[in-house]
């Protein structure tokens, strides 16, 4: 198994938002967890990424067989944990190609591999870059500054492409997308979709779901998963909203 | 005022008479003399000075200084008349001691080549370089200046800058004398009509410097950026003082200065922006940023802008912090080391300044300069 969240309780600024979360995910699954607003899906991306204010008060999460809890937020990136942003940070004066250098450099070192040179990066950004139909011309720009919302999603899906990971996390990847957009950044995801590896999808809405297929779906609600299922789960909700599965959490 | 001082103003005395007994040409000579009464009166700065509160030029000032003062060209007296001797004691010396250099961009002509001025002294040695660029009407220039002292010298420097009609001049200052330098320097601006001034200055070096900035619009539709970065670490002491004067209408400046500080390195940063009642149309922007990236560092920043006129676009502001945290952990999720993290974002927030230098060569100089100061290395694949 990738990754095994077991009775996770975890909030911030002393607010327990995870009640008792489970999830299991193996390689090569697809898994979307859904749910409304304040349902706690942030924070659990926050919490797997290692963000420093969010606090896990109990409850195990395992990764590749390691407690991921006890990894600092860059040694999770290196061994293979990625979350692309829901609202991706802007880094003036630092260059999209010498940041990402740098950290495909740093996880070359990690795993071992070959570190590149500016030259070879920039070839091998290219060809990344197809995947998320981008511009060469953003490699030079700033990383995200004066970035449209769907060049900055998009951005976050081509550094998931440059890095690699075995477990993608992508948080509300389809907030603030246009249609066009969604459909390039979708299909980003798919092109990096592999046996090896695993995608979280956490999302409110469905209609990123008609463009990447889930293997799993989980309605979270008051921080727990209440409902879940294959990928018609997702159009099921769709149809009768998230006061469907908010009467389960309650009721549970 | 004490002994020290007085013992002190006697060498510069004694090296004085000698230069004007050298000094051949009359309007030089009565432009030294008067310069040098004014020394005596003013004395050095002390922080009793509102405008010295914050820097103690003692180092400076305890200390006799060999004098030399080289080659000079001959200089139009109006020139002359237009710096303001009487700012404080280092210009009045400056003024006095001045080692001319003329700079005149003909009318209408633009220069493809940067024009490149530097100074650097020797140990134990005060020099007092004085240039005077005239842009004539309609010309475009590019100016270089740099300070690359290797000793424990002192650099008492004045720049004056004539931008005249529809002339365009952009003006890269880069201070990165040795440690144990001592730099003050005077930059004073004359904008024409429809003249666009654009200036960068970078001050890394020196274990105490400082930097005045007067700019004046004389007539509409003047243009001028003024930005800076100082960046500090060990126990270096800098002072930027700027003043940028809209006197006549429709005139923009935006000024935008950054300060990185580490150590115990100690900053200060004064910029007056002022509005005058006929200045209507004005757009003036003024920010100024300080990144502390030690405990004990320090900054004093003060901007101060003075509006007498309601129809004008006015902005400004001043931040002292340590580095964004959300920015710090989106770099820790991609897999940088915490250390590498943060020096690749204090590397950012002073490329921000450095980007604006488009002469590569420069630019490439003050990035490893940076770079050295943060102790990382990268390569960019421009």
């Amino acid at each position: 198994m990738l990754l095994e969240v077991k009775d996770l309780h975890a909030g911030i600024d002393g607010k327990e938002i995870l009640k008792g979360l489970n999830l299991e995910v193996n390689a090569g699954e697809v898994h979307a967890i859904m749910g409304p607003n304040g349902s706690g899906k942030s924070t659990l991306s926050k919490v797997l990424a290692g963000h420093p204010s969010y606090e896990v008060l109990s409850g195990t999460v395992t990764y590749e067989g390691k407690d991921l809890l006890e990894l600092e937020p860059d040694e999770r990136a290196r061994a293979g944990v990625f979350m692309a942003f829901q609202y991706p940070v802007e880094v003036p004066g630092v260059s999209n190609s010498q940041f990402l250098r740098l950290a495909y450099n740093q996880k070359m070192q990690h795993m071992g591999g070959e570190e590149l040179d500016p030259l070879e990066f920039n070839d091998y950004l290219k060809e990344k870059a197809k995947i998320v139909d981008m511009d060469p011309a953003f490699f030079k720009r700033s990383v995200n500054e004066g970035f449209s919302g769907g060049e900055k999603k998009r951005n976050e899906i081509l550094q998931m492409a440059v890095l690699q990971p075995r477990l993608a996390i992508l948080d509300e990847t389809d907030s603030g997308l246009d249609i066009d957009a969604l459909r390039i950044v979708a299909e980003g995801v798919n092109k990096l979709r592999s046996p090896e590896n695993a995608i979280i999808l956490v999302t409110h809405y469905q209609r990123l779901l008609n463009y990447i297929t889930p293997d799993f779906v989980h309605v979270l609600a008051g921080g727990k998963i209440v409902k879940e299922g294959g990928k018609e789960l997702a159009l099921e909700l769709e149809e009768k909203g998230y006061d469907w599965v908010k009467g389960a959490a309650n009721a549970s | 005022m004490t002994t020290t001082a007085l013992k002190v103003e006697t060498v510069f005395a004694d090296a004085f008479r000698e230069l004007l007994a050298r000094e051949s040409d009359p309007t030089l000579k009565i432009a030294r003399e008067r310069a040098f009464d004014a020394f005596v009166d003013l004395g050095f700065p002390h922080p009793k000075l509102e405008d010295w509160k914050y820097t103690d030029v003692r180092p400076i000032s305890s200390r006799e200084w060999r004098v030399e003062s080289g080659e000079r060209d001959t200089v139009d007296a109006h020139l002359l008349n237009q710096f303001n001797v009487e700012r404080n004691g280092f210009t009045a010396l400056n003024q006095a001691f001045g080692e001319y250099h003329v700079v005149r961009i003909p009318k209408d002509t633009s220069l493809a080549e940067p024009i490149r001025i530097g100074f650097g002294g020797q140990d134990g040695v005060a020099i007092f370089p004085h240039v005077i660029v005239v842009a004539e009407a309609g010309s475009k220039a590019t100016i270089v200046e740099t300070y690359v002292s290797q000793a424990a010298g002192f650099t008492n420097a004045a720049v004056q800058v004539f931008v005249e009609d529809n002339a365009n001049v952009t003006h890269y200052r880069v201070q990165k004398d040795a440690a144990e330098h001592f730099n003050y320097g005077v930059t004073e601006v004359s904008l024409g009509r429809g003249s666009r001034y654009d200036a960068t200055s970078i001050n890394i070096g020196a274990g105490l410097s400082r930097h005045d900035i007067e700019l004046k619009f004389t007539a509409e539709g003047g243009e001028a950026l003024v930005d800076g970065l100082y960046m500090l670490n060990g126990s270096q002491h800098h002072d930027t003082h700027s003043i940028i004067d809209h006197t006549v209408p429709n005139c923009t400046s935006h000024q935008s200065y950054k300060g990185v500080l580490n150590d115990k390195s100690r900053g200060v940063f004064n910029g007056k922006v002022f509005v005058r009642e006929n200045a209507h149309g004005t757009d003036a922007q003024q920010s100024n940023k300080n990144l502390l990236l030690s405990n004990d560092a320090r900054v004093d920043t003060k901007p101060q802008l003075e509006i007498f006129n309601d129809d004008v676009k006015c902005a400004h502001g001043a931040t002292v912090g340590q580095l964004e945290e959300e920015e710090l952990f989106y770099l820790l999720t991609r897999g940088l080391p915490e250390n590498l993290a943060r020096n690749l974002l204090t590397y950012g927030f002073a490329e921000e300044i450095i980007n604006k230098i488009v002469i590569e060569e420069i630019k490439a100089e003050l990035d490893s300069a940076v770079l050295n100061r943060l102790e990382f290395e990268m390569e960019e694949s421009r």
